[in-house]
């Protein structure tokens, strides 16, 4: 009697626990019905004049005409643009650090442990059109930590409302000076791109080991049997191997990319996202044989040698060689104006408009492995969703309001200047930080063991 | 038999090089009297003449307007259903000091030293840099070069962005760049440091001018030093020179009004101006100008509206203060139209915006005469235009720079068109040969 009673409490306990936490990561969804726009689609081109109705979070219907159901909001965008909420594949807005660079191999870490919603960059980027990033680890490393799709559910205090539901999972790789510059200012491997493809084998060998020893010990039927040490980083590289982790991949020369992709294959490794990817265009027709994609920047360039010979084409070529091929930010500034970023590849290679829409929607999505919950105007599709008062690809469009799941986070005519959600007591109201380009790149952020402006800084 | 073989030496020496000479002609600028014909032509400071043209000859603008006569021996541009406009003006960059962000043998925009005003930009543009066609295929004609380090890093000049040596290139105007000295913390710093380094830099400021405003008085005595530093300076004191100072924060922009106020010098410009926006009025009302940017920025404080940097140029002209543009870049000087067009978007409107990167720019540098604009007697600096210039889906066609009709290539065109459909792909066939 005593030990079934235990069992209920236990089981009601769980039940509890289980219905709390379902309840707890349950985020807001909206209703509501966009009327008369102009609608950039992605994967069903331009409908004029057309209806958009969301209901609990996702689009219901697309069609002329449709009728409001009872305490559904209505919006009139007549003569506006209806486009998907743009997606950004390299960000590193709402992290509050950025590379752990304690060691070459970091995949036990994840991006999920240090995501701020605090982060008033977040408002900003919906401000911009933006409801979906990619949070990465940073490059300091060559495999670095896992990283973190999120959904810019901005007002929330709980960095789990953050999270992109049901995202696959992707990591982080760096190739080339960072994490070479690295090795050489600790005085260990690698220090040269030939010490990266060793890391690299040395690390899935590793990985190939370490999961034979599990897979003989499941299958083992001994009762003596000895469990094998449990690492979650080398749990995270089998998990790589199996294609359940998509590998996004800091990189920036031809020869580098082409490495990658050579290991890759003997691995049998096949989800692979090139990040930067600033001389992608030269390795274009393998990209497309191996089935690899890029996501790249508009036009940065010159900024390290391993970017001087860049092109602004290089989303043009990719594009037009059959690559799936992303723009993306790596700025709390540029994911602002993705949109606009996008645009430049109809200066840099004549895209079309949906080509160049394709970079910031659905292209992103595809890299994420979430396209089928985002990155176009359909039925079913999350409606994450973007209205703008001009042609998205104009300079001279503004985003007017935006929407993840539904619910409106920015509204354009009723927007108001603060908006920070944590004021700190202690700090002085006017904290000035004027805008450094140069410091937008984070990727090497907290990386380095030497200050590099300290040490050639005169001051 | 011996005059045979040296004409056979000769004709295997130089054949090479005449094939090259020649295929290399499509690369080379070249000037001459051209008439560009049937143009929607923005003069900037003459309203726009729908269907005009306008002759280029030796270098200048002769003629411009609805009803010119084509001269004979004019090179004839038709450019149906185009648009003309003043090259751009990018007002503050570091264009040809700089080549590779992270390589310091690859700078030369900062010299050691908090006093250094008679280092000249000038003398460290590489003519050659790999960034001065990618910038200048995009209409951008002519940059504001900037030192920049100490309190006062030297001497900026404006560049025309074609030529083979400085001087080729220089655009007629520079000026004494100063930081002024701010009150804001910089990362890790505490107020109290923050308060001593801003004391200590406006000491260096104070004492640096006091010592030019004597030196100025005495400079042309015969027992007058040799003082490079002064030298500089005093052309300042003189009115001679202008004094681009760097500043930022509103109650910096404050601080350096009173400062120049107090001074009394006369060719003064203000650079960067983020929180110009704050103390606009006050701005307007000492009548000094500004170079604002860059336009595409993140506010100065958390505090902010997002679109605080997009608005401030329009909210400053608005106010009645003369505004140029800045990308603050040098790789992508090249976006300098997109900087304005977001300042146009929000708030500045397109016509004013299109002055901040042409007129303004260059009446602010004091050659409001000679660029700036397409009028008769101003040089021939213009870009010709599918459209808009600052919407993204608009191509420049043509550049013209000091009246020479530059190539449209660049290193990044170049790849382009090499890697657009690479040869081979991915299989590479081996090709069958007799030999």
């Amino acid at each position: 009697m005593k030990g079934l009673n235990m069992n209920k409490i236990s089981l009601i306990t769980v039940l509890f626990l289980l219905v709390a936490t379902v309840t707890q990561a349950q985020v807001k969804k909206g209703d509501v019905l966009i009327k008369n726009g102009t609608l950039l689609t992605i994967t069903n081109g331009t409908l004029e004049n057309t209806d958009i109705l969301v209901q609990n979070g996702k689009i219901s219907k697309i069609g002329k005409n449709i009728k409001a159901p009872k305490g559904v909001d209505v919006i009139d965008a007549t003569g506006q643009f209806v486009m998907p909420g743009i997606i950004d594949a390299h960000s590193h807005i709402a992290g509050t650090s950025i590379n752990e660079g304690t060691s070459q191999v970091t995949a036990e870490v994840s991006m999920e442990d240090v995501v701020n919603p605090f982060d008033v960059s977040i408002y900003r980027a919906l401000a911009g059109g933006v409801t979906t990033i990619n949070l990465m680890h940073g490059s300091a490393n060559v495999i670095g930590g896992r990283n973190e799709t999120l959904k810019l559910r901005y007002g929330t205090t709980n960095p789990d409302d953050l999270r992109f539901e049901d995202a696959p999972r992707t990591i982080k790789f760096a190739l080339g000076e960072n994490p070479t510059r690295g090795g050489r200012s600790r005085g260990i491997q690698p220090q040269s791109r030939m010490g990266v493809e060793a890391m690299l084998r040395n690390s899935f060998s590793e990985a190939l080991v370490y999961k034979k020893a599990w897979d003989d010990y499941r299958s083992d039927k001994s009762k003596r049997k000895v469990t094998p040490k449990y690492s979650l980083r080398m749990e995270t590289l089998v998990d790589i191997l199996e294609g359940k982790i998509l590998v996004h991949c800091h990189s920036y020369r031809a020869d580098e990319i082409y490495m990658l992709m050579k290991v890759f294959s003997d691995f049998g490794i096949k989800k692979l996202t090139f990040q930067h990817a600033n001389e992608a265009y030269k390795v274009a027709p393998e990209l497309a044989a191996f089935g690899a994609s890029a996501s790249v920047f508009a036009d940065w360039w010159a900024y390290k040698l391993e970017v001087y010979y860049s092109t602004a084409y290089n989303a043009a070529i990719l594009t037009k060689n059959g690559v799936t091929t992303s723009i993306n930010s790596d700025s709390g500034e540029l994911i602002r104006h993705l949109f606009h970023e996008a645009a430049k590849t109809q200066k840099y290679g004549n895209l079309s408009d949906s080509e160049a829409l394709a970079l910031i929607t659905l292209n992103p999505a595809k890299q994420l492995g979430i396209d089928d919950r985002v990155g176009s105007l359909e039925k079913g599709k999350d409606a994450d969703i973007t209205i703008f008062d001009k042609h998205p690809l104009s300079t001279y469009a503004i985003p007017q309001m935006t929407f993840v799941d539904g619910v409106k986070y920015f509204d354009k005519a009723t927007d108001a200047k603060d908006q920070r959600i944590f004021v700190n007591p202690e700090s002085s109201i006017d904290v000035v930080q004027i805008f450094d380009r140069e410091e937008q790149h984070q990727c090497m952020q907290d990386a380095e063991m030497v200050d590099f402006n300290v040490l050639f800084n005169n001051k | 038999m011996n005059k045979f073989i040296k004409i056979l030496v000769l004709v295997f020496t130089f054949a090479p090089i005449f094939a090259t000479a020649q295929s290399n002609d499509a690369n080379k600028a070249r000037g001459g009297k051209f008439a560009l014909t049937n143009a929607k032509i923005y003069t900037v400071t003459n309203g726009v003449i729908e269907n005009g043209t306008i002759i280029i000859n030796n270098g200048v603008i002769e003629a411009v307007g609805a009803n010119i006569k084509i001269p004979a021996d004019a090179e004839v541009f038709d450019y149906q259903g185009k648009e003309i406009y003043p090259g751009m003006i990018d007002s503050g960059t570091q264009l040809g000091l700089k080549e590779i962000g992270s390589i310091s043998e690859a700078q030369d925009f900062r010299e050691f030293g908090d006093v250094t005003p008679q280092m000249q930009a000038l003398t460290a543009v590489n003519p050659n840099s790999v960034a001065i066609p990618v910038t200048r295929i995009s209409g951008v004609t002519t940059t504001l070069t900037m030192p920049d380090g100490g309190v006062l890093p030297g001497t900026a000049a404006t560049i025309n962005l074609f030529g083979y040596t400085p001087d080729q290139m220089y655009a007629g105007s520079k000026g004494v760049v100063m930081n002024f000295p701010s009150a804001q913390r910089r990362r890790r710093q505490t107020e109290e440091q923050a308060e001593k380094a801003r004391a200590n830099a406006l000491k260096t400021v104070d004492e640096a001018w006091d010592k030019a405003e004597v030196y100025a008085k005495i400079q042309n005595s015969p027992d007058a030093r040799y003082y490079p530093e002064m030298e500089a300076l005093a052309d300042v004191v003189n009115g001679d020179m202008l004094l681009y100072i760097e500043v930022n924060t509103a109650k910096d922009i404050l601080s350096a009004l009173d400062w120049v106020k107090e001074r009394g010098y006369k060719k003064v410009v203000f650079t960067g101006v983020s929180e110009g926006w704050r103390v606009a009025d006050k701005l307007a009302k000492a009548g000094i100008p500004v170079i604002a940017g860059p336009v595409q920025a993140i506010p100065t404080r958390q505090s902010d509206a997002y679109d605080a940097a997009y608005a401030n140029p329009g909210v400053m002209q608005k106010a009645g203060v003369k505004v140029a543009l800045r990308t603050g870049d040098t790789e992508n000087s090249r976006n300098l139209p997109y900087h304005a067009g977001f300042a146009a978007a929000y708030g500045m409107g397109r016509e004013e915006a299109l002055k901040a990167i042409t007129i303004n720019a260059a009446e602010i540098m004091g050659v409001g005469n000679e660029i700036g604009s397409i009028e008769v007697g101003k040089k021939a600096n213009l870009f010709v235009s599918t459209g808009d210039p600052f919407e993204t889906s608009t191509q420049i066609l043509n550049v013209f720079i000091d009246g020479y009709l530059v190539p449209m290539t660049s290193r990044q065109t170049e790849l382009y068109d090499e890697f657009l459909h690479r040869v081979p792909g991915a299989q590479k066939e081996k090709v069958e040969t007799d030999g």
